[in-house]
């Protein structure tokens, strides 16, 4: 056990490295740190004392070493458009990207996983082929186009919900929230939904092409034999089996849902990190960009890590190859 | 009473928490955000007028445009190079400091700082000096009639609060003093305090309680959002969410006209659109030309002109809206001359052979800088500028960005690195002078003339006209002056305007407010009335 | 869940029965093809697309890329059925006057080629890098299966925006305006490349212990010649699978990409670009110009998904 966990300690931390190094190559070598910090005066002499000063013509492995123990420390330096430090502008924009994240990671399951079971049993029935049918339509409208077509339907038309932003939001010491609020709460309502669609029907496939597995097992076959119900066996031995990687694949998702949030807050205005990211890719603002994509990696190498633990925990012996259950994470 | 309102907050769709704290919330949105808060940043009427909410300067502008006194009282031009300005007495700044003439001084030597945007307006003076702690004394390099008017949006700081909290010299935009206090933090002495800001999603502003003068506005609390997308924006007005909104796209009119509650809010504006090329250099910096500047040959510049289909731009992009213009004045200019006003007619077979003529039957390659989310419709008009251009062969490779990268490249700053390119210019005096000085006078560093003249023309007989408009007092030989100068940039080329752009607003029923003919939103106007 | 086929007894028979099951499958699969009417309606549409797009020189009425036919005050004309509709323009035009019907099919075109060169450059990518690793294994195999752990941890979309926005900083804005197509396909392909490698590297270990591939050794045969030409029948179903679903996830991102303001330049508009354009005549009436290429997009990648579940499901007898 504690073998499994040092390894998979020492992966997560090669894994931040790596992700480190390039965001590090992104700061140091794509945006020129001088030509950013100087004027168009500023003499070739100034220029050279401020690469000094700055530890710029240090060896490579100095310079990293230093990126990374501040990175370590939440330090990224000076946005280059905010002119802030980049984890004050991050530590703003944290909530709105989580609350908005964690609530359409609920909503998939809620309807995914209960879809999913039912197309699972009723494999030929007209419900589940229709399903399947709006789930593939479903996946082949992007998100921006439904989004959209959202705002123009209950923002506009019938003047339901807000069309942008996150409505009155409560400060609760450096979080704030828009749970405590109505128009906080209905400010969600369409941008969760947008964002939770693709993934709900992610789950739903995949709650179906397990429980299609599991009932063709012997164990569910031999439980059959035993004379027990359908009701039973379905939820009882079939739905059992298949939630360990259904719960395990929707834990890897939810990072992959704070990374989609990008489109969604581009779309709804919503004012989260993904937001940032991109008002920073068209400023060219490399340290929000740096910042962006060590925190995006942290996240995912923490869900990546707990999902590992938690499986050793559960069965030792189990060894999914998550890649191939997840499917293609586009 | 959150859930018990549901219902009827889902019916209304509008954002029922507001009207729990205070029914005199403004919410207004613009398609940008403030660039930066440090009054001597930017040179840019969306962040100069917005900050003017909350920094003054000496004088000001009323809701028709005319000039009135603000910080200063009155003011007199007792010799021709020489100005006195009494200054109001008991005003506070937004932290109780006083106001006095120190302020003055140190905030006009801000803005010949580095980092300064407003180099032009503090070069309008040599010196300045105190008198008394509530007058000083002007001298201007050259006899200078309205230099009220060209102070309008030069904002005094306080002297006490920006040396203690080391940002005595302006935040340079491209970058230098980055965490500078004064482009995150403000302290003026106008009707509303900047209470909270977050960068590119919303800016609170209260009322300054301690506010020196009665104004119109029941405003207490401002909240102001920047909405990028059009359809977002103008989806937010008319779902109740904000107030008022600008610009909306001149294409959304007739939708605002026919949704309930709202409606555009539309009148010639002051600002003029124009195209400008790159005069000065000898070879392009983004050409396929090597060794030569088309630019240069006045007959290409009149084929350019030549080419636009300025009805074509007004009648599709513009939606009847826009006021085509010959000059880089409109009427609502003071010094505008509706006889000098001429167009070159759209002419693309004189144009072809103008072209072939300087020696480029083939045309050539340049690129073309354009902001894409400053002016109504800037994307479109370049988009369409190309394709006119097409026809005489020329291949324009359009860079449209946002404007804080588009100002960032082609202002002096960044050296004007740029060929070919669109920008809209307010005169923020309202007089001829000042495109005379700012856009058509040639570039010189030591006196700021032509610090926005990006495409370097140069004429010497415009200068000494552009000196002589700035001290003649009698109004018709002024005029005549600024004829001539205005005929000579016509007759050879120097810009290519395009059109006035409409004032472009949509409100929600239930709000007054005075839209300014340059597009400045002045809070002390805004009234809810119900 | 891709549990390679049993290994059969001895290599001197493997090719025969290899090739027995593949025509099984092969005329297995065209009858499945053929009972499956959506299917059908599904490959027509894509090969109407793919043709359309690759001859949309010779097949648009317009040539919306031709700036100097373009006519600023043909703009805004609605489709032809609608009043003011102007038959040269069956889907009428957008705000420069560009007639849609072109846009789209010069949309599609630039869709699918970032599509298909994207989906080609993760399969070479992947299934060489898939070879190398199932193969070589030691060391190499795990900094490749680590490097694709790493990326797998990220979605597709936020690796391509990386990409995009680091090409955005190191070229200078025209030559990135130039070169914004092939940026787009390598950071499509970069972020797609491991679902191949993984798929492959399994196959490949699977046949590296093969007594042919042992006696291929020892006769002297290069060993990766015999790999490759044994283990990618075996691969080519999976691979298939995967570059379907692949092509319609790329051209998703592409508009998506372009939709967010950095894909493709305005001036060779994409679908996603398209859309873009139109979001901003949605509320004056002008629903043309995003609906008709939202529809194309919509039809295009559902057209492929419904492919790409129908073969992953025919290929798949399990699940049948």
């Amino acid at each position: 056990m504690l073998a499994f966990i040092i390894q998979r300690l020492l992966q997560s931390i090669l894994v931040m490295l790596t992700v480190g190094l390039i965001a590090f190559g992104l700061f140091r070598y794509v945006g020129d740190p001088i030509s950013n910090l100087v004027g168009q005066e500023t003499s070739l002499a100034e220029r050279d004392a401020l690469r000094e000063r700055l530890g710029l013509n240090d060896p490579f492995f100095v310079q990293f070493a230093r990126f990374a123990a501040n990175a370590a420390q939440g330090e990224f330096g000076y946005s280059y458009r905010h002119r802030r430090p980049v984890e004050d502008v991050i530590a703003e924009r944290l909530p709105a990207t989580m609350e908005l994240s964690l609530v359409a990671a609920l909503l998939a399951l809620a309807v995914g996983v209960p879809m999913g079971i039912y197309t699972g049993l009723h494999r030929y029935g007209v419900i589940s082929r229709a399903f399947l049918t709006v789930s593939l339509v479903g996946i082949s409208i992007p998100t921006f186009l439904i989004g959209i077509l959202l705002i123009l339907l209950f923002g506009v038309e019938l003047r339901w919900l807000p069309t942008f932003g996150r409505g009155e939001v409560v400060h609760l010491g450096w979080w704030s929230t828009g749970f405590l609020t109505t128009s906080g709460l209905q400010a969600l309502i369409m941008p969760s939904i947008t964002l939770a669609l693709f993934q709900m029907t992610l789950i739903m496939r995949l709650v179906r092409s397990e429980m299609l597995e599991v009932l063709r097992t012997d164990y569910i076959k031999f439980a059959r034999a035993r004379g027990l119900t359908n009701r039973t066996v379905h939820f009882g031995h079939a739905l059992k089996n298949t939630l360990v990687p259904v719960i395990t694949i929707t834990g890897l998702q939810l990072g992959s849902i704070i990374a989609f949030a990008i489109i969604t807050e581009s779309v709804f205005q919503w004012p989260g990190m993904g937001l940032m990211f991109i008002q920073a890719i068209n400023d060219v603002d490399i340290p929000v960009m740096a910042a962006y994509l060590c925190l995006i990696g942290f996240v995912f190498v923490v869900i990546n890590l707990v999902v590992d633990m938690l499986y050793y925990l559960v069965d030792p012996r189990l060894r999914v190859d998550r890649a191939v259950a997840a499917g293609h994470p586009g | 009473m959150r859930f018990g309102h549901f219902a009827a907050a889902l019916a209304l769709g509008v954002a029922t928490a507001a009207s729990a704290q205070a029914d005199t919330t403004f919410r207004w949105a613009f398609q940008g955000d403030v660039q930066y808060v440090d009054p001597h940043s930017l040179n840019e009427t969306f962040t100069l007028g917005t900050l003017g909410n909350i920094y003054e300067a000496l004088s000001w502008y009323d809701r028709d445009l005319n000039l009135i006194p603000s910080l200063a009282e009155s003011w007199e031009n007792v010799e021709p190079t020489k100005w006195i300005f009494h200054l109001r007495q008991g005003v506070t700044f937004h932290n109780g400091n006083p106001f006095t003439a120190d302020d003055v001084i140190f905030s006009w030597q801000r803005t010949l700082t580095e980092g300064s945007d407003m180099k032009g307006y503090g070069r309008k003076a040599t010196a300045i000096n105190k008198i008394d702690d509530h007058t000083i004394e002007v001298i201007t390099p050259t006899p200078n009639p309205i230099l009220p008017r060209d102070w309008v949006f030069m904002y005094i700081m306080d002297k006490e609060w920006s040396e203690a909290n080391n940002t005595a010299e302006a935040t340079n935009v491209k970058g230098g003093n980055e965490g500078n206090y004064a482009s995150l933090h403000t302290n003026g002495t106008g009707p509303f305090k900047m209470v909270d800001r977050q960068i590119g999603v919303r800016m609170l502003l209260e009322r300054n309680q301690d506010y020196w003068q009665d104004i119109p506005s029941n405003v207490d609390q401002v909240i102001f959002t920047p909405i990028a997308q059009d359809a977002t924006r103008v989806a937010a007005l008319i779902s109740g969410d904000v107030d008022l909104v600008y610009p909306v796209p001149v294409q959304d009119w007739g939708r605002l006209e026919a949704a309930a509650g709202v409606k555009p809010l539309a009148g010639p504006e002051a600002r003029t659109i124009f195209l400008g090329m790159d005069q000065d250099r000898d070879e392009l910096l983004y050409s396929d030309i090597k060794g030569a500047n088309p630019f240069q040959d006045q007959r290409v510049r009149l084929a350019f002109a030549h080419a636009i289909d300025i009805e074509a731009i007004r009648r599709k992009i513009m939606r009847t809206a826009s006021y085509p213009t010959g000059l880089l004045i409109g009427p609502a200019i003071n010094g505008y001359n509706a006889e000098v006003d001429s167009r070159w007619p759209l002419d693309v077979d004189r144009a072809q052979a103008l072209m072939a003529e300087a020696g480029y039957a083939d045309g050539f390659e340049v690129t073309m800088d354009c902001p894409n989310d400053r002016y109504v419709n800037d994307e479109a008009i370049c988009q369409a500028v190309a394709a006119m251009l097409a026809r005489i062969g020329v291949t324009v490779n359009l860079l449209a960005q946002t404007k804080s990268k588009y100002f960032g490249k082609v202002l002096a700053q960044a050296d004007f690195d740029t060929s070919f390119y669109l920008l809209g210019w307010t005169p923020s005096s309202l007089d001829a002078h000042n495109p005379l000085y700012n856009l058509m006078s040639c570039r010189s560093d030591d006196t700021g003339a032509g610090l926005f003249n990006l495409g370097g023309y140069c004429n010497a007989r415009v200068d000494e006209l552009a000196a002589l408009v700035e001290k003649e007092t009698d109004p018709a030989q002024r005029q005549a002056y600024i004829d001539e100068a205005f005929q000579i940039h016509w007759d050879e080329v120097g810009h290519i305007p395009l059109h006035q752009q409409p004032l472009s607003w949509g409100v929600r029923d239930g709000i007054e407010l005075a839209q300014r003919a340059d597009n400045v939103l002045d809070l002390r106007n805004v009234m809810i009335v119900e | 869940m891709h549990s390679p086929a049993a290994p059969p007894p001895s290599a001197s028979r493997l090719n025969h029965v290899a090739a027995a099951v593949r025509r099984a499958r092969d005329s297995d699969l065209m009858y499945a093809f053929l009972r499956s009417p959506i299917t059908v309606a599904a490959f027509l549409a894509t090969v109407t697309f793919v043709l359309a797009a690759a001859f949309a020189p010779w097949v648009t009425p317009h040539n919306p890329f031709d700036l100097a036919s373009l006519n600023l005050l043909d703009a805004f004309l609605p489709p032809v059925w609608e009043p003011y509709g102007d038959p040269r323009f069956l889907l009428g035009t957008d705000d420069q006057g560009r007639d849609i019907l072109s846009t789209i099919i010069y949309g599609a075109r630039i869709s699918l080629f970032v599509g298909f060169a994207s989906v080609l450059f993760a399969m070479v990518v992947g299934v060489t890098l898939g070879l190398i690793s199932g193969y070589v294994g030691g060391w190499i195999d795990a900094v490749i299966m680590r490097i694709a752990d790493v990326q797998l941890s990220f979605p597709a979309i936020l690796i391509a925006l990386l990409i995009d926005g680091v090409a955005r900083g190191v070229l200078p804005r025209d030559v990135h305006d130039d070169l914004a197509l092939y940026v787009l396909v390598f950071a499509i392909g970069v972020s797609g490349w491991v679902q191949y490698a993984r798929t492959v590297r399994g196959s490949t270990m699977v046949e590296r212990n093969k007594e042919y591939v042992q006696a291929a050794r020892i006769i002297g045969i290069p060993p990766m010649l015999i790999m490759l030409r044994h283990v990618l029948p075996n691969v080519t179903g999976p691979v298939l699978v995967i570059a379907t679903i692949h092509l319609a996830i790329a051209i998703i991102t592409e508009a998506t990409l372009s939709f967010l303001g950095v894909g493709v330049p305005p001036t060779q508009p994409s679908l996603g670009t398209l859309i873009r354009i139109g979001n901003d005549f949605l509320f004056s009436g002008e629903w043309w110009i995003t609906v008709f290429p939202g529809i194309a997009l919509a039809t295009l990648v559902l057209a492929v998904n419904l492919l790409g579940d129908w073969l992953r499901d025919a290929l798949n007898p399990k699940l049948r």
